[in-house]
């Protein structure tokens, strides 16, 4: 048996698989930061029932590993008799995963605005949408903003599952060139150099918002 | 003719009971100023009046609302009725002048170019026209309150009320902000005010309530009030307010 050898081909094969990885973490991010957002929401509405239902969603998506919610996902669904593509799967999937910590993250950045400001806001007569939208939110945002980017570091590395359903993003597009080249070091030295390449910029990037924000809060 | 009717006024934080029956009345264009030690339940009523807290029984009218539960009732109260904090309660992603356009624009539906007339308008009153683009976290304390005064000005309201506006501030501060609200008495505007400038209370408030454990232990014309106090307790605090 004749293996390949771990050239320049194979190497573009891995990179050009890390447009995969990128487009299912911006699935995530933008379908699980959708769902995050009104399940903020319903975290600190005044109703109760919803602050439990969006309470136990969130409880029950922290507390399975998110492989769980991709098998569920794509082997399960395909039992009830819907055959999801892998893309759709998996792009369900992270939505689900993102959903359940930005909704946590964010009703943190919600509960950190200082109870003040909700006093002022109502003192101006200004109904509750209003404070969301024009005093709230615009605060909460900001103190979110290291933790939600410092999240996308971990949503980024976690998409690597998907390979496990023969989707091929970067982690998938290694194995594959292992299993005709078997070169493994040399193989997921470049997979994982990739994987560092798009979250220690991320990393980074949070870290400086913290500053910034501790910086400004400090004032 | 009254502008504030507080009548008989309960009001409890749990098994505490903090307002034990509280009447008192503001006329129209009056100053009324709530003296009285910590804890005696001068803010809590203030707080009260505009419904930031609920009472258990009793009645609340100011600038003809009665104060309820309902919420858009409570809001059109606010409409008519301003307040500032201790702790100014600016908002700090908007300057200045968007502090003070916001609640004018969102929740009265001024247009832009009278709500930008009416900031520049009231900070002027406050003393402070070049602060337009400032941030809050760019002024002194003193400053900062009296944009919170210019931004409930904005709204044109019928009563101001002050829950110990100059309380976090430094000495040399406090004088600035009590020019401003000097000169808001003086044209008129109805006030209540929780303070413990007692000078100020003496020279600018008609009127002066002395709570006490939760009661109006005394009240009375301020000149009065301050020079002859009725009560043992009133003389004590005065006093011991004379370091």
């Amino acid at each position: 048996m004749i293996f390949r050898s771990f050239g320049w081909s194979e190497i573009w094969f891995i990179v050009q698989s890390v447009q995969w990885t990128l487009i299912l973490t911006a699935l995530g991010l933008v379908g699980g930061g959708i769902a995050g957002f009104f399940l903020a929401l319903a975290r600190v509405s005044p109703a109760t029932w919803l602050r439990i239902a969006a309470g136990t969603y969130i409880q029950i998506v922290q507390g399975i590993p998110v492989l769980m919610i991709l098998f569920l996902s794509f082997y399960g669904l395909s039992l009830m008799g819907y055959q999801l593509p892998p893309l759709v799967a998996a792009g369900i999937s992270m939505t689900i995963y993102v959903s359940g910590y930005l909704g946590e993250i964010w009703r943190g950045s919600i509960q950190s605005v200082p109870k003040p400001q909700w006093e002022g806001s109502a003192s101006l007569a200004m109904t509750r949408a209003q404070q969301f939208r024009y005093v709230i939110l615009p605060q909460a945002l900001r103190l979110s903003l290291p933790s939600t980017v410092g999240f996308a570091v971990q949503v980024v590395k976690n998409t690597s599952i998907a390979s496990l359903i023969g989707f091929v993003e970067l982690a998938r597009a290694g194995q594959l060139i292992n299993n005709s080249t078997f070169q493994p070091f040399r193989v997921f030295m470049v997979v994982a150099a990739l994987y560092f390449a798009i979250c220690y910029p991320l990393s980074r990037l949070s870290r400086r918002m913290e500053r910034r924000l501790h910086a400004r809060s400090g004032h | 003719m009254p502008e504030v009717v507080i009548d008989k006024v309960h009001k409890s934080f749990g098994p505490l009971e903090v307002l034990k029956g509280v009447s008192l009345t503001v006329d129209k264009g009056g100053v009324t100023a709530l003296i009285g030690r910590s804890g005696s339940g001068k803010s809590t009523l203030l707080r009260c009046v505009n419904g930031l807290e609920r009472i258990q029984s009793g009645t609340i009218t100011i600038a003809g609302h009665t104060v309820s539960a309902d919420k858009a009732a409570l809001r059109q109260l606010r409409k008519d009725v301003g307040i500032v904090f201790q702790s100014y309660n600016l908002f700090p992603h908007l300057s200045v002048g968007a502090n003070i356009m916001l609640a004018p624009r969102i929740v009265k539906g001024v247009t832009g170019a009278e709500t930008r007339r009416i900031a520049e308008e009231v900070l002027a009153l406050v003393g402070m026209p070049e602060k337009f683009g400032a941030y809050p976290d760019e002024l002194s304390g003193g400053q900062q309150q009296r944009v919170a005064i210019a931004r409930s000005l904005a709204m044109r309201p019928k009563v101001m009320l002050f829950d110990e506006v100059t309380s976090a501030l430094d000495p040399e501060l406090t004088g600035e902000v009590l020019a401003v609200m000097e000169n808001l008495a003086r044209q008129g505007m109805t006030m209540l005010l929780v303070t413990h400038e007692m000078g100020f209370a003496r020279r600018v408030a008609g009127v002066t309530v002395f709570m006490h454990q939760g009661r109006v232990h005394e009240s009375g014309p301020s000149a009065t009030l301050f020079a002859h106090p009725a009560t043992p307790e009133l003389a004590q605090f005065i006093k011991s307010d004379i370091k």
